[in-house]
C-alpha cells in the first residue's frame, strides 16, 4: 500500500473541473484508490464522492492506493495533484 | 409598465419580446416492476443516450463558450457513470421492483441534497448539476421531448432557473438576453452568458405568469433591471442607450489596435486617466497607449493611516507590470481640505481649492513626499513609470521638489536598492504655471496641462458653486490661448506636452489642439476610442 499527503493550493478547491481530471486518472489504475479528508474517506473514483468532500484550498488530504500497480498510480497521481491542485 | 430588479451578471441592453422557458413537469409515477433485470438494462440504455448527448454538447459548447466553459458537459458524463450514483439506482430498481424513472427520480434528490447541505457556495450549486442529468435521463426513458425550442423572433428568455445543457442548447441567434428568478452568479449559465456576451440577470423577483408570454421588454444588464411592457420615455432612453453600446462596439472592433495618427500623418498619444488599480482592466479593454494620469490619491483615501511605501510599492509595481512597458504617469498626492483622509488631520479652510492641498502639503510634510517617490522609484523597474507633480505655482518649488526626489535616488542607490530613471513633470494647472512655462521647461522632462483647476482658476469660478454654472465657459479663449502658450514653450526646450483634464474628451477641441501641437491627450479610458475615431477623421493640412 502506498500512501501521500497533499495540501491543497488551488484558491477555488478540488472543484468540478480538476476533480472530474483526477478521477479519470485515478481511473485508469487497476488500483483501489482513496482519498481522504478530515478522516472521512472516498473512493477517488468516483466523482460525487471525490465533489462530496468539498476540499477547500489549505486542507490536506490525504491518497492511499493499494494494488498491482500502486507505485505508477500513487507517483502519477501525486504528479496531477501538484500540477493542478 | 412594470420594473423588477435583479443582480446582472452581464451588460448590455436587450429590447425584444418575452418567451417564458418553464421546465415541464416531469411527473415521476412509481411503477412495479416485475422483470427488474430488463428495467436496469433500461436504465443502462437511456444512461449512454444521455451520455452520447452530454457529448455532443460538449463538442458545440467547446466551439461556443471553449473548452474551460464546455468542460461541464465532460463532468456531467463522469457523473452519469459515478459508481455510487449508478449502483443507488441500480438498487432501488432492484430492492423495490420499481421503474427506472422512479429509481433516478429518487436518486437524483438524494445526490442533490448531499451538496445543498454542504456550506459552501459553489458546491451548492452543483446540486443543480446532479438535477441536470438525471432530468436528462428521466426525459429519454419517457420518450420526452427536449427543452421547448424557441421559435419566431429572437427573445429575452424568462426562466425560473436554467440548467447549463439548456443554456448551451439554445439558438443563440434566437436569444437577446437570459432572465431568471434563481440562479447565482456562480452559476454556469452566469458565466456563460458572460462569454457569449448576452445581457443577463439573475434573481430577478418576477411571477412567471403565462401573461408575460410574448409581451414587450427591456433588460437593463448596466442597471440590473428588466422592464416589462416598458413606457415610450424608458423606451426611448433605453434604446439611446443601447445604440451608443452599438457604437462603441463598432469603435472598439474597428479602432482597437488602430494608430492615433491624422488623414495627413501626425500621430499623437492618446492615454488613459485612472483612480484606482481596479481601472486597468478597463484602460486595456479600450486600447489606451499608456497612462496618462494615474490618481494617486486612492492608495490615501482607501487607507485608515499612512500607506507604506510597500504598500504603494506593490500597487504601482502591478500598474507597472500591467501596462508591460506602455508608459504610465503617477501624479503625486493631490489631497486638500475638500478631499482628505481624516489621518492627515488637515485644518478646515475657507477656500481648499487655493488652500493647503498637493504638492504643497508634501513640501511641508517631506516624509509622506518621500515615501511615495520611494515606492515608486522602486517600482520603476517594473514597466516605464514617470511621476508627475500636481499644483506648481513657482521655479523655487520644481527645484525643491527636484532636490527631493535626487535625495530618494540617492538613499536607493546607498541601499543598494536599483530604479530606473523615470520622467519627472509637473501639472500645468494654474495660470502662474503658464505664465512661467518657459523657465520650468527648463526643469523637467514634461508638461501636463490640467484643464478643470487651470480653468477654475483662471476664470476665478468655483466648479462646485452651481449658481456659477452660467458665466462658466468651458471653451473659453483665455484658457485655450494658455495651452497654446505652454504648447509652445515646452516645444522650444523640446519637452513633450499633454492635456490630462476634462477638455482632453472634448472632441470639438481636438483639432485645434492637435494644431497647437499637443503630443498627448489622456481621457477617461471609455473616450480613448471615440477619441482616436476623431483623430483619424481629421486633416490638418487643409
Amino acid at each position: 500500500m502506498k500512501e501521500f499527503k497533499y495540501v491543497i493550493t488551488d484558491p477555488e478547491g478540488i472543484h468540478a473541473r480538476p476533480a472530474g481530471e483526477f478521477v479519470k486518472a485515478a481511473a485508469s489504475f487497476a488500483s483501489d484508490v482513496k482519498i481522504a479528508k478530515e478522516g472521512k474517506s472516498v473512493s477517488a473514483k468516483k466523482i460525487f464522492g471525490v465533489m462530496g468532500l468539498a476540499v477547500k484550498q489549505g486542507q490536506e488530504i490525504t491518497v492511499t492506493v493499494e494494488g498491482e500497480d500502486e507505485e505508477a498510480a500513487a507517483a502519477k497521481l501525486e504528479e496531477f495533484l501538484k500540477a493542478n491542485l | 409598465m412594470e420594473k423588477y430588479s435583479g443582480k446582472s451578471v452581464y451588460g448590455g441592453i436587450a429590447i425584444g419580446k418575452i418567451h417564458l422557458m418553464t421546465k415541464r413537469e416531469q411527473s415521476i409515477v412509481r411503477r412495479k416492476i416485475e422483470d427488474t433485470d430488463k428495467e436496469i438494462k433500461r436504465f443502462e440504455e437511456a444512461k449512454e443516450t444521455a451520455k452520447n448527448q452530454l457529448a455532443q454538447l460538449y463538442e458545440k459548447a467547446k466551439v461556443e463558450v471553449g473548452e474551460a466553459n464546455a468542460a461541464i458537459f465532460e463532468i456531467h458524463q463522469m457523473m452519469l457513470d459515478d459508481g455510487d450514483y449508478v449502483d443507488s439506482i441500480e438498487n432501488i430498481i432492484t430492492k423495490q421492483s420499481v421503474n427506472a424513472e422512479y429509481a433516478v427520480g429518487i436518486t437524483a434528490d438524494n445526490f442533490a441534497e448531499m451538496f445543498s447541505s454542504m456550506d459552501d457556495a459553489y458546491m451548492k450549486e452543483r446540486a443543480a448539476d446532479v438535477k441536470d442529468i438525471s432530468e436528462r435521463v428521466v426525459r429519454i426513458l419517457s420518450n420526452a421531448e427536449g427543452t421547448n425550442d424557441i421559435s419566431g423572433e429572437p427573445s429575452i428568455i424568462l426562466a425560473d432557473d436554467l440548467a447549463p445543457s439548456e443554456t448551451v442548447q439554445l439558438d443563440k441567434n434566437m436569444v437577446l438576453s437570459f432572465v431568471t428568478v434563481h440562479g447565482s452568479t456562480n452559476s454556469h449559465t452566469a458565466i456563460l452568458a458572460r462569454t457569449m456576451n448576452i445581457p443577463a440577470l439573475i434573481g430577478v423577483n418576477i411571477e412567471l405568469s403565462p401573461e408575460l408570454e410574448g409581451k414587450m421588454a427591456v433588460v437593463d444588464g448596466f442597471a440590473g433591471v428588466i422592464y416589462v411592457e416598458p413606457d415610450e420615455k424608458t423606451l426611448a432612453d433605453l434604446k439611446k442607450a443601447k445604440d451608443e453600446e452599438l457604437e462603441k462596439q463598432r469603435l472598439l472592433l474597428e479602432l482597437k489596435g488602430q494608430e492615433n495618427i491624422t488623414k495627413d500623418g501626425k500621430t499623437v498619444l492618446v492615454y488613459a486617466n485612472i483612480g484606482n488599480v481596479k481601472d486597468l482592466a478597463y484602460v486595456l479593454a479600450n486600447d489606451a497607449g499608456g497612462i496618462g494620469l494615474f490618481r494617486s490619491e486612492f492608495v490615501y483615501l482607501e487607507s485608515s493611516t499612512y500607506p507604506t511605501e510597500e504598500e504603494q510599492f506593490l500597487i504601482y509595481k502591478k500598474a507597472a507590470e500591467t501596462m508591460a512597458g506602455k508608459r504610465v504617469i503617477i501624479r503625486t498626492l493631490d489631497i486638500g481640505a475638500d478631499k482628505q483622509a481624516d489621518y492627515f488631520d488637515l485644518d478646515k479652510e475657507e477656500n481648499p481649492a487655493m488652500g493647503l492641498r498637493a504638492i504643497r502639503i508634501c513640501l511641508n510634510r517631506p516624509d509622506i513626499f518621500k515615501t511615495q517617490l520611494r515606492a515608486i522609484y522602486r517600482a520603476s523597474e517594473f514597466g516605464k513609470l514617470a511621476v508627475m507633480y500636481p499644483m506648481i505655482t513657482s521655479l523655487e518649488e520644481v527645484k525643491k521638489i527636484k532636490e527631493i526626489s535626487a535625495q530618494v535616488r540617492a538613499e536607493l542607490r546607498e541601499e543598494n536598492i536599483s530604479y530606473n530613471d523615470i520622467e519627472e513633470g509637473i501639472m500645468i494647472e494654474t495660470p502662474a504655471a503658464v505664465m512661467i512655462s518657459d523657465l520650468l521647461a527648463k526643469e523637467v522632462d514634461f508638461f501636463s496641462i490640467g484643464t478643470n483647476d487651470l480653468s477654475q482658476y483662471t476664470m476665478a469660478i468655483d466648479r462646485q458653486n452651481p449658481k456659477l454654472d452660467s458665466f462658466f465657459y468651458p471653451h473659453h479663449e483665455a484658457v485655450l490661448r494658455m495651452i497654446d502658450m505652454v504648447c509652445q514653450n515646452a516645444h522650444k526646450e523640446n519637452i513633450w506636452v499633454g492635456i490630462c483634464g476634462e477638455l482632453g474628451a472634448d472632441l470639438e477641441l481636438t483639432e485645434r489642439f492637435l494644431r497647437m501641437g499637443v503630443d498627448e491627450l489622456s481621457v477617461s479610458p471609455s473616450y480613448v476610442l471615440p477619441l482616436r475615431d476623431k483623430i483619424r477623421s481629421l486633416d490638418l493640412s487643409k
